[in-house]
């Protein structure tokens, strides 16, 4: 990759949030006429790379070459003068304009100083008709469907532009046929010789459109390669980073624990919700750890929504102690004793300016009413006693929870249900963004719990932290749950495996 | 076709012509280019203003200080011309300029310190209230010759109305805010804020400049409002146009404009304007109501098309959503 005249060249860049690393010696190379995926799990810094190639951070290390001249694009304005167009998942094109409108705002055409409205209107017509649309330009965007929208998005984009196209998340919310649409677009702005990066989780859809990909991991560089050599399985290894060794099951000593004759005593039958996650079954048994494994947007956080009562099902039983139970709300779910710790910490998770003790004690309150409040000195020594057996630092009951570790924020937050003293406990990725230490804890505090008879449901992008801890691991892929492997199934090459074969069914 | 977008304005047409229709079945003499013309100079600094709070809420935003700039104005020009004696253009150009300027203050404040204009317009309400007592606490007559000109200029009706040079200034002024909305960058902008400020702001709309000059130009509008209402009432006093700012808030939504911005015509706060005159005058011919009247049938009126706004909202967007169904 030395060839210089590159369209777009950025070598070791690097970019730390608050001293936090985000992204670190990254090199990506953009050719012209080609669809560059970039792939990578939540917080391996995608998001972060194209913000700085399009001008929306800057960064701290690195070079940046556009057509072998040195960029430094400080705004999304900038950038776009540069000719780096971007088209955003959500926040995109404003819909209480008119498709013409959108696509021409800020240089709109003027006639002695007014808008001439009919030379804006011939003009997005011809534009909308290079891409094969030919829609009504005086209708407001709101009144098209969301692919016609998207295409809209990128017509601006690369007319503004024209030189690179950043896609983020396009197909998100687009159906097949509407994905396919988006695709023979992309196809023909890579002919006119654009170069296209997209994000996408849809391993297919990398494969249908792209030419290379790129994938990152805790803001690493893992590698970039040419797609057509590239086999699936490597990809998935390559994104979630285990070699594909085998890899023997740390937790042998716990196996007996879990006794596989008992009858379970939480039952999910043909459990599901449309549009979510198509029905599953799932029968965790007491001092049993449930894994479940998948690809960003496999389904894994709706599962666990599902679970807890966040989501309706719309399809299927749940049962305790062989009673059908309906979990319409988190409230019902907290009072048949689950807990549930959600992977967005600072936004689910903790109330920022509550106290530790405050945020321990929430849980508990909840589950009492409000008529029976705890008492502030009950609420101490209730955060005290946890403190120490978590091992909560700094030992203050009375500090504002933001001002801990995430590490300690995530004990915190366990603590908090544990003081529910709750049967099934579900973790969406219990040790996303806290540090070594605090994450070897917190998987022994998993295993501890576990070997006190109670149940968990274990979420996670670490494919060796659910090896370690998890007695089975539900694998799903585009929404489904497509294997259980148990005992010394139970591998990181198994589950690349699994997630591998159904991605390679879905494509034939 | 009517477009669903347009609907809240052809609604309040159609109730403004069913109102008015109603009107002079009871009252023949409704019908007349008088009561036209009285009810356009009576509302001509509402009107004024009204347009600058058209621009705001299109923004997403909100301006309080309207009614006490309309008083400060109607007092600082009285006072300069009445007391000091200085000539009326150069009270008025003063007054423009001073007006412009708070403007411009608070929309800065609402950019740049990130403020939500609630706040900083309400702040601005009280201050500017407060200089109107500053300079005068009194009722102070005015009386020039040019002033006497301006108010005694009028265009003859055929059947008796006037078309005074208040109502012609409040018509100027809608006609050219009709075309800054509709027709100029600047009117482009406005309505790309209002939709969603982010968006606007990742599509390259400058935000910052066009923000202050939303304020700015309801500032404008706010002094040209005050110099109006003291040629209307040949007098300054920092007591009057309370609650001013409301009035021209409800004539902005009953003309069909969306709260939350965006959405709306500078012809359709004319239509609000005129509405809230037609009831006025109702009430004058009738003669045994209550002038309360009015204010319960904005309120009516005001709930009405808020719940009319919800629902076209609410019927698009399952429109769209049954559109989608069939699609797949």
């Amino acid at each position: 990759m030395t060839d210089s005249t590159s369209l777009l060249e950025a070598r070791g860049i690097g970019k730390a949030f608050l001293g936090i690393t985000a992204l670190d010696n990254v090199d990506f190379t953009l050719e012209r006429g080609e669809i560059h995926a970039l792939l990578g799990e939540n917080g391996a810094g995608k998001s972060t790379l194209i913000k700085i190639l399009t001008g929306v951070y800057t960064r701290d290390h690195g070079t940046m070459r556009l057509d072998g001249v040195e960029v430094t694009p400080a705004s999304v304005a900038e950038a776009q003068a540069l000719g780096i167009g971007t088209v955003y998942q959500e926040v995109n094109l404003l819909e209480n304009l008119t498709v013409a409108e959108n696509l021409f705002l800020g240089r709109q055409p003027r006639k002695l100083g007014l808008i001439d409205r009919r030379e804006m209107r011939r003009r997005s017509k011809a534009l909308l008709a290079r891409y094969g649309l030919d829609i009504d330009v005086d209708a407001l965007l709101s009144s098209y469907s969301v692919a016609i929208r998207q295409i809209v998005a990128i017509a601006r984009a690369v007319d503004l532009s024209g030189k690179v196209l950043v896609l983020d998340e396009p197909t998100a919310s687009l159906d097949t046929h509407e994905v396919e649409m988006l695709f023979s677009v992309l196809r023909r702005l890579r002919e006119d010789g654009l170069g296209i990066i997209i994000i996408t989780h849809f391993l297919n859809q990398v494969y249908a459109v792209a030419d290379r990909v790129t994938v990152l991991r805790n803001g690493r560089l893992v590698g970039t390669r040419r797609l057509s050599e590239l086999p699936r399985l490597e990809l998935i290894s390559m994104m979630l980073g285990r070699e594909l060794q085998h890899i023997t099951r740390e937790h042998q000593a716990q196996e007996e624990t879990v006794a596989d004759t008992a009858e379970a005593p939480i039952r999910f039958a043909g459990y599901g919700k449309r549009g979510s996650v198509a029905p599953f079954d799932l029968d965790i048994r007491p001092g049993e750890v449930v894994g479940i494994a998948g690809l960003l947007g496999s389904g894994r956080t709706e599962t666990a929504f599902l679970l807890f009562g966040i989501d309706r099902a719309d399809s299927g039983t749940a049962s305790v102690d062989n009673q059908d139970i309906a979990l319409s709300s988190p409230e019902a779910a907290i009072a048949k004793g689950f807990g549930f710790c959600p992977e967005e910490r600072k936004t689910d998770g903790i109330i920022g300016d509550f106290s530790v003790a405050d945020n321990i004690a929430l849980a508990l309150q909840a589950r009492q009413g409000w008529a029976k409040p705890i008492s502030s000195r009950e609420k101490r020594t209730l955060a005290e006693n946890f403190i120490k057996s978590l091992d909560i630092r700094p030992a203050d009951t009375e500090r504002p929870i933001k001002f801990l570790s995430g590490g300690n924020q995530q004990k915190a937050i366990l603590a908090r249900w544990l003081a529910t003293e709750p049967r099934l406990l579900i973790l969406d990725e219990p040790t996303r963004g806290i540090d070594i230490g605090a994450h070897a804890e917190i998987l022994k505090m998993i295993e501890r719990l576990c070997t006190e008879g109670m149940s968990l449901v274990v979420i996670s992008s670490e494919l060796e932290e659910l090896t370690a801890v998890a007695h089975r691991v539900i694998v799903l892929s585009d929404r489904r749950h497509v294997a259980e492997l148990s005992g010394d199934q139970v591998t990181a090459d198994n589950i690349m495996q699994a997630i591998a074969a159904s991605a390679r069914t879905e494509a034939a | 076709m009517i477009h669903s977008r347009n609907l809240p304005f052809v609604t309040t047409l159609a109730i403004l012509i069913i109102a008015y229709a109603l009107c002079v079945l009871q009252f023949p003499n409704m019908l007349s280019t008088r009561v036209i013309g009285n009810l356009l100079t009576d509302n001509a600094f509402l009107g004024i203003a009204a347009v600058g709070m058209t621009f705001v809420i299109l923004s997403g935003g909100i301006d309080l200080s309207i009614g006490s700039v309309i008083a400060f104005t109607s007092v600082f020009v009285a006072v300069m011309v009445g007391t000091l004696g200085v000539h009326p253009l150069i009270a008025f150009a003063a007054v423009l300029v001073i007006s412009t300027l708070f403007g411009c203050m608070m929309g800065a404040m609402i950019r740049y310190l990130g403020i939500p204009p609630f706040v900083v317009t309400l702040a601005g309400m009280f201050l500017a209230r407060g200089a109107a007592y500053l300079i005068s606490t009194e009722s102070v007559p005015i009386s020039h010759p040019m002033i006497d000109a301006i108010q005694g200029f009028y265009f003859r009706f055929p059947g008796g109305g006037r078309l005074t040079a208040l109502a012609m200034l409040m018509l100027l002024v809608f006609i050219v805010g009709a075309f800054v909305a509709g027709r100029t960058r600047f009117g482009a902008n406005v309505y790309a804020i209002g939709g969603n400020q982010q968006s606007a702001e990742l599509m390259g709309v400058p935000v910052g400049s066009t923000t202050v000059g939303i304020y700015a130009l309801s500032g404008f509008l706010s002094g040209l409002a005050g110099i109006a209402y003291t040629l209307y009432t040949s007098s300054g006093y920092s007591l009057a146009t309370v609650g001013v700012e409301l009035d021209a808030i409800a004539a902005v939504v009953i003309g069909g404009t969306l709260l939350t911005g965006g959405v709306g015509l500078v012809a359709g706060t004319f239509v609000g304007i005129l509405i809230q005159g037609l009831i006025q005058t109702y009430i004058v011919f009738d003669g045994t109501l209550s002038s309360w009247w009015t204010k319960i049938v904005i309120g009516i009126l005001l709930f009405v098309f808020i719940v009319l706004q919800r629902g076209i909202i609410w019927y698009s967007n399952r429109k769209l959503a049954e559109g989608r169904l069939k699609e797949v």
